[in-house]
């Protein structure tokens, strides 16, 4: 630096052809460290999957992989519980979903009122978020208690049978999904009201002069402002919902969900496949018919959307 | 932060108010600073108490005997065997090792996951780059594709590089956060004026330098949220860890799995477990968890 100093005599440049290379290559340095992480164990994985879904891998041998063609696929489609993981995947996902958000959407209009202690109730709401599916599972497996679980307990109080949550098909399912639904509702009440407070309150104003009430408000101003945040949270529960795992793996705390594989979701499908069964090829074509599965569904969803949208505009 | 601010609320005093219903008076303005009614508190703090309940009920679950347990009617108040029960499970299934493991994991996962994302999203914020836009696509575009879809090539390869059962199984794929880099590219676009990098360059900075005493302090709030839901996030995972790691070497989660998994039988001691993996975050949820909210709801707005 100091020898070519006396040399300029401005501001010149030191060698400019160096100088201009590093100000083109310094901003990939920034980016560089997350992109080798996510290439690695990010892309790599996830595109790799397909390939190892073509060939035999088993979990003795990680190493060595046999060509089988679409064998994996179809020893999947013949196998009856891979039905009814597909099947179970499906009611539970819509049993944990839909009012799981639907809650949500009307705590979340709740929450938008001036309130007393509004931190609280909002903090208090995400607490089942902040606590892990495994701990969860284990609290509500306990609640759900055949014999002395206390949600029989109070059934039994008003005169309800005792309910067997555990082998009963559509029982255990709604007790799976009330171990999801009781951990995001808050959540996405959070996602809604962050939603509602972004809709201009000219909006709203407009709708009062022209004497909507609080039901047309609802419906003709908030819902519609809302739609990319209901978009967004059905999307997401979707893919949450596809690829459900801990609560069914430890509602009883085996791969099978169920004795007759009554509430076995595809995730522990694969699971079971893999690390059950050392199926690794197996469980990769599993993975990979989920990945499809959630395109498709995201697919839908989106088209749906656009379709209202563009309804909506043309009115 | 300005998702966070709340909604302008009307100050000035009604004057005397109609006992009673105050929910209809004719001045709330919009409908988002509507007062809240009693039937409004009574549906919230019913939903406070449904989230709620199973935290109270693993207390007194871990507070009591397996044979209180089985008793009917049951006992819904805390007993007095915490401390056995906490003995019990610490000296079965190593929830002390699988603490400090969860700490060192989810430690190191949000300490790299911070740095990683905060200079990603520094370039896609403010650096001109060949390739930028189509890097920056192909990370929102696979940030809603579950990872776990991945598992089992993230299996061989872990096991090529006999890496399994090893804690660094868990921490470096911890670290890939497609989410982390957008947020914090929100974040600084919104926070950081351009005008700021240019005149510390004028003055001669190195992009190094500016990043380093502009960028961080300025990005330290949005830092601090990534952090706090990483750290959350990386504590709580569960697949990946009960796949890489076993019971020698367990994060909590996979210590958890070996209680339900019918290796212990006690449920007061699998309670006591679950009540020990879960007080950590909990804790950092009492402390932090105003900023936890806002850090959802600002995402939510800005995702």
């Amino acid at each position: 630096m100091t020898l070519t100093a006396p040399a300029k005599a401005v501001t010149a440049p030191r060698p400019p052809g160096l100088r201009r290379l590093w100000r083109a290559v310094s901003p990939y340095t920034y980016v560089a460290p997350f992109f080798t992480l996510f290439a690695a164990f990010g892309l790599f994985p996830l595109v790799y999957t397909a390939y190892v879904s073509l060939h035999r891998v088993e979990l003795q041998d990680p190493g060595t992989m046999e060509w089988r063609g679409l064998g994996n696929y179809t020893a999947l489609f013949g196998d009856e519980f891979f039905w009814t993981a597909l099947r179970n995947t499906f009611t539970i996902g819509v049993l944990s979903t839909v009012p799981q958000l639907v809650m949500a959407l009307a705590l979340a209009h709740l929450l938008n009122h001036r309130l007393r202690g509004r931190t609280f109730l909002r903090t208090a709401m995400l607490l089942p978020y902040a606590t892990s599916v495994a701990a969860a599972t284990l609290v509500f497996a306990q609640l759900f208690g055949r014999d002395f679980g206390l949600f029989n307990y109070v059934l039994g109080l008003v005169g309800a049978g005792p309910v067997d949550w555990q082998s009963g098909t559509l029982s255990s399912q709604i007790a799976v999904s009330t171990i999801v639904v009781w951990r995001w509702t808050g959540y996405n009440a959070l996602i809604y009201l962050a939603g509602m407070q972004s809709i201009p309150s000219e909006l709203y104003e407009a709708a009062e002069m022209d004497g909507a009430s609080r039901w047309r408000q609802f419906f003709h101003v908030t819902l519609p402002g809302l739609r990319p945040t209901i978009l967004f949270t059905v999307v997401v529960s979707t893919i949450g919902a596809t690829q459900l795992f801990g609560e069914p793996l430890l509602f009883e705390g085996s791969m099978s969900g169920g004795i007759s594989h009554q509430y076995q979701t595809l995730g522990l499908y694969m699971y079971e496949q893999g690390w059950g069964f050392f199926h690794l090829g197996r469980a990769a074509a599993i993975a990979w018919v989920m990945f499809l599965l959630i395109l498709v569904m995201v697919g839908a969803n989106a088209l749906v959307a656009r379709r209202r949208s563009r309804k909506e505009a043309g009115r | 932060m300005t998702a966070l601010a709340d909604p302008p609320v009307p100050t000035a005093s009604p004057g005397p108010r109609p006992p009673g219903r105050t929910r209809r008076t004719r001045r709330s303005g919009a409908g988002r600073t509507l007062k809240a009614g009693p039937l409004a508190y009574a549906v919230l703090i019913l939903a406070v108490l449904v989230s709620a309940f199973p935290f109270y009920w693993t207390i007194v679950a871990a507070s009591r005997t397996n044979a209180d347990l089985a008793r009917v009617p049951p006992s819904l108040v805390p007993g007095p065997h915490l401390i056995r029960n906490f003995e019990a499970v610490l000296a079965e299934a190593d929830i002390g090792k699988a603490l400090l493991n969860s700490l060192i994991v989810s430690g190191s996962i949000t300490v790299g996951t911070v740095l990683c994302c905060t200079l990603a999203g520094f370039a896609f914020a403010k650096l001109r780059f060949r390739g930028r836009g189509a890097l920056l696509a192909v990370t929102v575009g696979t940030m809603m594709i579950p990872p776990q879809l991945g598992v089992i090539p993230l299996f061989m390869l872990i096991a090529e590089l006999q890496w399994v059962n090893q804690l660094q199984s868990v921490i470096l794929p911890g670290l890939v956060s497609a989410f982390g880099v957008f947020f914090m590219r929100q974040y600084l676009v919104q926070s950081l004026p351009d005008e700021l990098i240019e005149a510390a360059r004028v003055d001669g900075a190195s992009t190094a330098r500016i990043f380093w005493s502009i960028v961080v302090p300025i990005a330290r709030p949005g830092m601090a949220v990534l952090g706090l839901l990483t750290f959350m996030a990386a504590w709580n995972d569960f697949f990946w860890p009960i796949v890489a790691l076993s019971s020698q070497e367990p994060t909590v989660q996979v210590a958890l799995r070996q209680l339900g998994g019918g290796y212990v039988h006690d449920q007061s001691v699998i309670m006591a477990g679950t009540l020990l993996g879960t007080l950590p975050v909990l804790l950092v949820f009492g402390l932090l968890g105003r900023q936890i909210v806002g850090g959802i709801m600002q995402g939510a707005v800005k995702g």
